[in-house]
C-alpha cells in the first residue's frame, strides 16, 4: 500500500520506457570498447605494477595495442595468443612488452577459441578470488553484524592515506557504518591508476589498489574493536571506472560511486566512452557484491531541486535499468538523491518528505542513497546543524538505505575529526529518538505530501517519454540533466572508445553475470 | 553545576566602547566573551582539561572554562571553551583594500560602455586547474545570473565566452588571446592544501610570459578569495562570496574606461 497514493500502473509504465532507454544504449554498447576496459581485463588477468617512469604495466600493454593498430582486437585476444606462444604468465608478458622485449603484433595468431582456452586458468584465479572476497564480507557479516539502516555513510579526505586511516578509525569508533575515502580533485582525468600507497591530495586521496587495501585493513581491524562490518567505499567514475570497480572488487571494497552519468555532467568525460566503460564496471561491481551508488543528487547542485526533482526520479529509473542489464541486484542498487531545498522555501521540508517516501516505495529493495543539504549550507554552521538535523528526520521517518551524512562544516572544508562526531551524534540521536515515526504517522489524503509525490512521479513520465524519443546521449546533449549540456562527441576520452573487431572477446563479463555469487 | 557559568560578580573592567581598542562582545561591552571549540590529540581526562585552559590561556583568554569535553577516539579529545579575550584591536586604523568601483544597474553599465568605450567589452572566464565547481563562474557570466542577478551574458555591452570547469591555464590563455579578450574572470571553489593559490600563481606565469599580463584585466573569484589576496597573486581584482555580476560588470567597465583614459593621456590622445 502506498502512503502517497501512488499508481503503481504509472511505476510499471515509466520502468517500461526506462527499459526502452537502457537497451537503446547497451545496444550502442554491446559493440564497443575502450582502453580502460582493456586495461581492466589486463588488470584482471593478474597484470599490475608500473615502470621505472611510473607508468602502470595495464597502461604500457594497451599503449603498445593501440601502437601496433589491434586494438580492435582486444587485450585478452592477444595476450591469449602470447600465452600460447610463450608459455608465460600475462604479468610476465607485461613486463617483457615494458621492456621491449616483446612486441604482441609479431604473435603467432591463434584462434579466439584456444586464446580463450589459455587464459582460463587466469579467469578462473581472479573469479575465486572475487568469490572468496564475497565470502569474506558474509562471514564478517555473520560474525561481527552490522549496523541497522540507514548506514552512517562518513567521508575522510586528507589527502594521505595513513591520516585518512586515522580518521576513518575514529569514525568507526563513533558509530559510523561506511567510510568513503573521497578522490582527490583531477584523478577522474587521469587516463591512468597512481600505484602505491598516497600521501598527497586536494579534497581527497588518490584511489589506487594499495591504499584500498591498507584501508581496508584498517577498517576489519576497527570492524573487530567495535563488534560492526565496517563497509569502505571509493569512487569509479572516470576515465579509469572500470579499472577502479576491478580493484575494488579485489580488495573488499563494498560500496562503489559508479554513474557515467556523473562523469559525464560534472567532470566533462566524453559520453560515449564512459557509458561503455560504466557497463563493463558494474558487471564487476554486481559481481563483487559490491553496492554501487549514483550521483543523482549532484543534480540539485546545478539545477533547482524544487523544480528539477523529476529529473532525479527520471535517471533513478534509468540507471536502475542499466544496472540490472549489468546484473546488478537491487538489493546493490544505491540509486541517488538528495534533500537539496532552498531552506527558506515554505513547506520544503514537507516536499523533501514526500520525495523520500515516493522513493522508497518505487525502488523498495534499493538501499537508497540519501545526500545531505549542501548548496545552502553557508558559514552559519550553527544553522547547517540544524538543516542537517531535518534531513535526518527525513531518513528515518522513510527509512532510506544510505545516509550520507551532513557536515555542519559542509561550506567551508572537507570534515574535521570533530565535525564528523558532531554529526554522527545528531543522526543518531533522531534515528533513535524518532525510530519508528514512519510506522506511526500516515499522510492526508490529497494533502500537500501525496501531491507532490504524484506531481513528481507524473513530470518524471513525461520526462522519460520525450527520453525514450531522444535517446540518452541526445537528451544530454540537449541538457535535460543538471541544466548541463554535453556535446555527444565533446569532453574527455572519445579517443579511447574502438568497435571491436571479430576476434575480440572480454574473458569476464559472461563469467560475471553467469557464475555463482556466493 | 560549575560555579562560572552561573556567577554574576563580573571582574572590574571598563564598559564604555572605545573603537580603539575593542574586543568580543557577550552581554556587556568589553566583557570579552568568546566561544571556541577545538580538538587536542590527547586522551580524556582531568590532564587534557587543563591542558586545554592553559592553551587558552596562550592564545589570550581570561577564565577558560571548558563546558564540555568528549574523547572522539583514542588519544584524541573534542573541546568547546568560552573565555574572556584580553587582546583589542584598533578599529579606527583598519584598512582593508577594496575594489574600487561603484556598482551599477545592468542598464547604467551597458549605457556607460556605449557612451564611454563605443564598443562591446569581451569577457572570458573560467574554473581553471583540477576544479571542477562551475555554479560561481555561471552566477556572474550565464545569462540567467544568480538569486536575480542576470549574468554578463545578458548585458548588451558585453561579449563573453565561459569556457566552463577544469580548463588548463594554457588553454585559457590561448583562447582568451583568439577571443582578445579585455577581461579574465577566473573562479577558484577548491582550496584545499592551498592548490588554488598555485594554479592562480601559474595563469600570472603564463600571462607574463606571453607577455599580455599588462594588455587585460585580470579578476579573480571564489567563496575564499579576497581582493587583498588577489591582488597580492598579482591580479587586478578578487571578489568574494555574494558577488554579483553588477559588481563585476561595473568594475570591468570602469576599470577598461580608466586604462583607455591613460593611455590617451600618455600618447597624447593619439593611438600607437
Ligand atoms: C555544488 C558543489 C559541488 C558540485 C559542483 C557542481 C558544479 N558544476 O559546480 C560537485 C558535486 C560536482 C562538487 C564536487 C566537488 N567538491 Co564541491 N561543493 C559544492 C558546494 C555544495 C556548493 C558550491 C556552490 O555551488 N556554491 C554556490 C556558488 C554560487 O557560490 P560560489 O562558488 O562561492 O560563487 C560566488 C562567489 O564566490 C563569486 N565567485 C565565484 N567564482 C567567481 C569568479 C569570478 C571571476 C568572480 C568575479 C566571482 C566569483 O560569485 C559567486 C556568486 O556570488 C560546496 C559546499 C558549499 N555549500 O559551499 C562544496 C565544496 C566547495 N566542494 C568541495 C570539494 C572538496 C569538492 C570535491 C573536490 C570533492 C571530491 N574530492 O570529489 C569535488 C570537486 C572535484 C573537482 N575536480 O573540483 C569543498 C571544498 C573544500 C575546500 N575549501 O577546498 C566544499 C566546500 C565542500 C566540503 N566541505 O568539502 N562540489
Amino acid at each position: 500500500m502506498s502512503k502517497l497514493g501512488l499508481d503503481f500502473k504509472k511505476v510499471k509504465y515509466a520502468r517500461s520506457l526506462a527499459k526502452k532507454i537502457a537497451d537503446d544504449v547497451q545496444s550502442f554498447v554491446d559493440k564497443r570498447s575502450t582502453v580502460s576496459v582493456e586495461r581492466t581485463i589486463c588488470r584482471l588477468l593478474g597484470i599490475d605494477g608500473i615502470d621505472e617512469n611510473e607508468v602502470p604495466l595495464p597502461n604500457i600493454v594497451v599503449d603498445h595495442i593501440k601502437e601496433k593498430g589491434l586494438l580492435e582486437q582486444g587485450a585478452a585476444f592477444l595476450l591469449g595468443n602470447a600465452v600460447i606462444e610463450t608459455g608465460l604468465t600475462p604479468q610476465e608478458i607485461a613486463e617483457k612488452i615494458s621492456k621491449g622485449d616483446l612486441d604482441l603484433s609479431r604473435v603467432k595468431v591463434y584462434s579466439r577459441e584456444k586464446a580463450e582456452e589459455a587464459l582460463e586458468p587466469f579467469v578462473d584465479d581472479m573469479i575465486k578470488r572475487i568469490q572468496d572476497n564475497r565470502r569474506k564480507r558474509n562471514e564478517y557479516l555473520e560474525k561481527l553484524g552490522e549496523g541497522p539502516q540507514p548506514y552512517l555513510y562518513v567521508i575522510v579526505a586528507t589527502g594521505n592515506i595513513y591520516e585518512d586511516v586515522v580518521q576513518a578509525q575514529a569514525a568507526a569508533r563513533q558509530g559510523a557504518d561506511i567510510i568513503a575515502v573521497i578522490r582527490t580533485t583531477g584523478q577522474s582525468l587521469l587516463d591512468y591508476v597512481p600505484y602505491g600507497p598516497t600521501t598527497e591530495g586536494f579534497g581527497g586521496t588518490m584511489a589506487t589498489q594499495e591504499n584500498f587495501r591498507i584501508m581496508r585493513k584498517a577498517l576489519d581491524e576497527v570492524g573487530e574493536e567495535v563488534g560492526r562490518y565496517i563497509r569502505l567505499v571509493n569512487y569509479a567514475s572516470g576515465l579509469c571506472m572500470p579499472e577502479i570497480a576491478a580493484m575494488g572488487a579485489m580488495e573488499r571494497l563494498d560500496v562503489m560511486l559508479n554513474d557515467a552519468l556523473y562523469g559525464i555532467l560534472f567532470r566533462d568525460i566524453n559520453m560515449k566512452r564512459t557509458i561503455i566503460d560504466q557497463y563493463f564496471s558494474r558487471v564487476i561491481n554486481g559481481f563483487a557484491g559490491i553496492i554501487i551508488n549514483t550521483g543523482e543528487d549532484n543534480y540539485l547542485t546545478t539545477a533547482d531541486a524544487y523544480e528539477e526533482a523529476h529529473t532525479v526520479l527520471t535517471s533513478n529509473f534509468i540507471n536502475e535499468q542499466l544496472a540490472l542489464i549489468a546484473g546488478i541486484p537491487e538489493e546493490q542498487m544505491g540509486l541517488g538523491h538528495a534533500f537539496e531545498m532552498n531552506p527558506d522555501l515554505t513547506n520544503g521540508f514537507l516536499y523533501e518528505l514526500a520525495q523520500a517516501q515516493m522513493l522508497r516505495e518505487i525502488f523498495p529493495k534499493a538501499p537508497l542513497k540519501y545526500m545531505p543539504p549542501t548548496k545552502y549550507m553557508t558559514g552559519n554552521i550553527f544553522k547547517g546543524h540544524v538543516q542537517d538535523a531535518l534531513f535526518n528526520v527525513v531518513s528515518i521517518w522513510t527509512h532510506q538505505g544510505i545516509q550520507l551524512l551532513g557536515m555542519l562544516t559542509e561550506a567551508i572544508h572537507t570534515p574535521f575529526m570533530s565535525d564528523r562526531y558532531l554529526s554522527i551524534e545528531n543522526a543518531r540521536y533522531i534515528f533513535n529518538n524518532l525510530k519508528d515515526i514512519g510506522d506511526e504517522v500516515e499522510f492526508k489524503k490529497d494533502g500537500i505530501i501525496q501531491k507532490r509525490a504524484q506531481q513528481v512521479l507524473d513530470e518524471s513520465i513525461q520526462l522519460l517519454e520525450k527520453m525514450v524519443q531522444d535517446g540518452l546521449f541526445v537528451s544530454l546533449s540537449k541538457g535535460t540533466f543538471a541544466n548541463i549540456k554535453r556535446p555527444i562527441d565533446g569532453g574527455k576520452g572519445l579517443d579511447g572508445v574502438f568497435e571491436k573487431g571479430k576476434n575480440y572477446f572480454n574473458p569476464f563479463v559472461k563469467r560475471m553475470l553467469e557464475d555463482e555469487r556466493p | 553545576m560549575s560555579k562560572g557559568l552561573y556567577s554574576t560578580d563580573k571582574k572590574n573592567f571598563d564598559k564604555t566602547l572605545n573603537l580603539k581598542a575593542i574586543k568580543p562582545y557577550g552581554d556587556t561591552m568589553n566583557d570579552g566573551k568568546t566561544q571556541l571549540s577545538f580538538t587536542l590529540p590527547v586522551p580524556d581526562g582531568e590532564e587534557a582539561v587543563e591542558a586545554a585552559k592553559q592553551l587558552m590561556k596562550k592564545m589570550g583568554f581570561d577564565d577558560p572554562m571548558i563546558v564540555y569535553h568528549k574523547e572522539l577516539t583514542k588519544g584524541f579529545t573534542f573541546f568547546i571553551a568560552y573565555g574572556s579575550c584580553t587582546h583589542t584591536v584598533d578599529y579606527t586604523a583598519i584598512h582593508v583594500p577594496k575594489v574600487k568601483s561603484t556598482t551599477w544597474s545592468m542598464e547604467e553599465t551597458d549605457e556607460f560602455i556605449k557612451k564611454n568605450i563605443g564598443r562591446k567589452i569581451r569577457v572570458i572566464g573560467a574554473t581553471t586547474g583540477t576544479d571542477a565547481h562551475t555554479v560561481g563562474i555561471d552566477a556572474i557570466m550565464n545569462m540567467k545570473g544568480y538569486a536575480g542577478h542576470y549574468g554578463l551574458e545578458r548585458y548588451k555591452m558585453f561579449e563573453t565566452l565561459n569556457m566552463g570547469s577544469q580548463v588548463p591555464n594554457e588553454e585559457f590563455v590561448a583562447k582568451a588571446i583568439e577571443f582578445q579578450a579585455d577581461a579574465l574572470l577566473v573562479s577558484q571553489t577548491v582550496t584545499q592544501k592551498n592548490i588554488h593559490i598555485k594554479n592562480l600563481t601559474e595563469l600570472v606565469e603564463i600571462l607574463e610570459a606571453e607577455g599580455i599580463r599588462d594588455k587585460v584585466i585580470l579578476i579573480a573569484g571564489g567563496p575564499r578569495i579576497t581582493h587583498e589576496l588577489a591582488k597580492e597573486l598579482g591580479y587586478d581584482a578578487g571578489f568574494g562570496a555574494n558577488t554579483y555580476a553588477e559588481d563585476v560588470a561595473s568594475y570591468i567597465a570602469q576599470e577598461l574606461y580608466r586604462r583607455i583614459q591613460e593611455k590617451n593621456k600618455n600618447t597624447g590622445g593619439k593611438e600607437e
